[in-house]
């Protein structure tokens, strides 16, 4: 049983279209990647998928929730990370991921505070809990971005290019990261990235989407795409080569 | 169905969904329950959780740190068995008291005015050398910044202007109606305004709408690292983003100056038409008491004024520090820091013109 479907998702801005009729399901506990150029419309897609933008047509449903109709529900069920870690530049560590705790929770302070101070620890930032988002690397901010989304251990996490601009061991302990929280809590993953070598590293599937062709050109796993010689984009993006 | 416990001698045994939406009813209660433990060998029975989250984790080690002692943990699947231990490793130690903030270093007052002094010899460096670079500058950023700082504030001045001549009319003319002197008002008023209060004024509009915008647009820069970027290609922030900002504030300060000047002396006219003096006897009054040297000496005042707000506006948004929180103190810096200046310097001027016998 799938735990995300998108059926037929559309983006159009005004006489511009952006991706059309994108299909495609994310079974439970699997690391799904969505991949393409810049322009592709990947972070739009993922916009549609949290709700921040309602498509120009098509449907779109997370662990049952239509994300169109239901948007409240479907918001319990997910955690965000965004592509620049949107940490609350006035709240320290602790504070910001303590955040959705003190909203969606009826825990007590004390409570909230040791769960943070868990789900920090648990990304490598036991030592930093009380710094602020101004005081640590953009790495630091990116797990700590995870840790705030991990904060209701939602069934499904939406990371927006989680290793772009990172170091390759920075990217590699993001990538490693989120292997072990899918094995260690069963949580869904759908990741927007181009980077190559996270997308070998992480994906159980990927889907491809291509802003010439306006939508989804391959679907599968990383392997499969890489041997997809019939589709010009997937084999220059998968084998660096140049159209 | 909600999380649950239930207590033993030497168990406490934890059902339900054990995940942060179903624990905080729960939470405070397991853990004085495992203090209550304490000094004698506990288990903890998680073998009724039908879902155990990383929260529902946090609190089985909340439990073990309270109880202090010998903990066992029993019904536990795999899972559980794996993410409590993937828990455990990476808390560096569940007693250990949260790690102490470093303070981020405050700027003390000596550096700070040697901050603001070097930040006004950059500048006056930067006109020194801009015939040099007159290729950086940008007459529509100048004449962006020109419309932004005068012609929009025009309105509020003309406001500000007409009701604080009112004012001041109306409430030095009943005290002065007792002498009979109420057609002095007008003296009054005019030289006020133009020596003090036109210029004055019209410095803490400036400082309320152009520095404060100065120090956000330059200190969202400075967060975006586009003044970084500015200088790795070589061009001086000083001469792109100050000079023009002055320059264009400095330009409309006399004709803002002359519409606060023009709108007072119209509200303090209407009262003493109210008060049943004739325009004409007004405005003898006010040619027979203010020369052109008042007028002029308000405008040139008025100009410093104008260059001082805007460098501090300018300054405190290049001087920012990091986050979104820095704009915010940065426009606070400008705000406070243009009222002052200009208050000060009015408090020299005063004294200079008093020296020079204006």
């Amino acid at each position: 049983m799938p735990i995300i479907t998108v059926e037929g998702a559309t983006q159009v801005f005004g006489s511009r279209t952006i991706f059309k009729d994108v299909s495609f399901n994310v079974e439970a506990g699997e690391v799904f990647v969505i991949l393409g150029g810049s322009g592709c419309g990947k972070s739009t897609l993922l916009k549609q998928m949290i709700g921040l933008l309602t498509p120009s047509a098509g449907e779109i449903s997370i662990a049952g929730h239509s994300v169109r109709r239901e948007i409240n529900a479907v918001r319990r069920d997910i955690g965000v990370m965004f592509q620049s870690g949107a940490l609350l530049g006035s709240m320290n560590l602790l504070d910001n991921v303590s955040l959705p705790l003190a909203v969606f929770t009826d825990l007590p302070p004390a409570a909230r505070t040791e769960i943070a101070r868990i789900k920090l620890a648990l990304v490598g930032l036991g030592d930093a809990v009380l710094r602020l988002p101004s005081e640590i690397s953009g790495g630091m901010i990116k797990r700590a971005a995870i840790a705030r989304a991990l904060a209701l251990d939602p069934p499904v996490l939406l990371l927006d290019e989680p290793s772009a601009g990172l170091d390759p061991v920075t990217s590699a302990g993001i990538d490693h990261l989120i292997l072990q929280l899918r094995d260690a809590l069963g949580t869904t993953f759908v990741v927007v990235t181009h980077e190559l070598p996270s997308i070998m590293a992480i994906a159980d599937r990927c889907a491809m989407l291509d802003a010439k062709a306006q939508g989804l050109i391959a679907l599968g796993s990383p392997e499969e795409l890489q041997q997809n010689t019939t589709e010009p984009m997937v084999r220059a993006f998968f084998h660096r080569e140049t159209l | 169905m909600t999380a649950d416990l239930s207590v033993s001698d030497s168990a406490i045994a934890l059902s339900g969904p054990l995940t942060a939406l179903g624990l905080g009813e729960l939470w405070p209660r397991a853990v004085r329950a495992a203090r209550r433990g304490s000094g004698k060998p506990l288990v903890i029975d998680i073998s009724g959780a039908t879902v155990l989250d990383t929260s529902g984790a946090a609190l089985v080690l909340a439990m073990e740190a309270a109880h202090g002692g010998e903990v066992s943990l029993k019904g536990a699947d795999k899972r559980g068995d794996e993410l409590l231990a993937q828990l455990r490793k990476a808390l560096p130690d569940p007693n250990a008291p949260l790690p102490k903030a470093d303070p981020v270093p405050e700027t003390g007052l000596f550096d700070g005015a040697k901050i603001r002094i070097a930040f006004f010899g950059e500048t006056l460096l930067a006109l020194q050398a801009l015939p040099g670079k007159l290729r950086f500058l940008r007459g529509a950023d100048f004449f962006r910044i020109a419309d932004r700082a005068g012609l929009q504030a025009l309105p509020l001045v003309l406001m500000l202007g007409f009701l604080i001549g009112m004012i001041l009319a109306f409430q030095s003319a009943i005290p002065m109606r007792q002498f009979g002197a109420d057609l002095y008002v007008a003296d009054l008023v005019a030289i006020s305004l133009f020596r003090e209060l036109g210029p004055l004024l019209v410095a803490v509009v400036l400082a309320g709408r152009t520095g404060s915008a100065f120090a956000a647009e330059l200190g969202t820069m400075q967060v975006n690292e586009e003044i970084a970027a500015l200088t790795t290609m070589g061009i001086d922030p000083a001469t792109m983003l100050v000079l023009p900002r002055v320059a264009a504030t400095v330009l409309v300060m006399p004709a803002l100056t002359v519409a606060m000047d023009v709108a007072g002396l119209l509200g303090m006219m209407v009262v003493l038409m109210l008060f049943g003096f004739p325009v004409s006897a007004i405005s003898a009054e006010i040619t027979g008491s203010c020369g052109p040297s008042d007028f002029i000496m308000g405008l040139c005042k008025g100009m410093v004024f104008a260059a001082a707000v805007a460098m501090i506006g300018c300054r405190a948004g290049l001087t920012a520090g990091g986050g979104p929180r820095a704009v915010g103190e940065a426009a606070t810096a400008a705000v406070v820091g243009g009222i002052v200046a200009t208050v000060l310097l009015d408090g020299v001027f005063a004294v200079m013109f008093y020296r020079l016998g204006l």
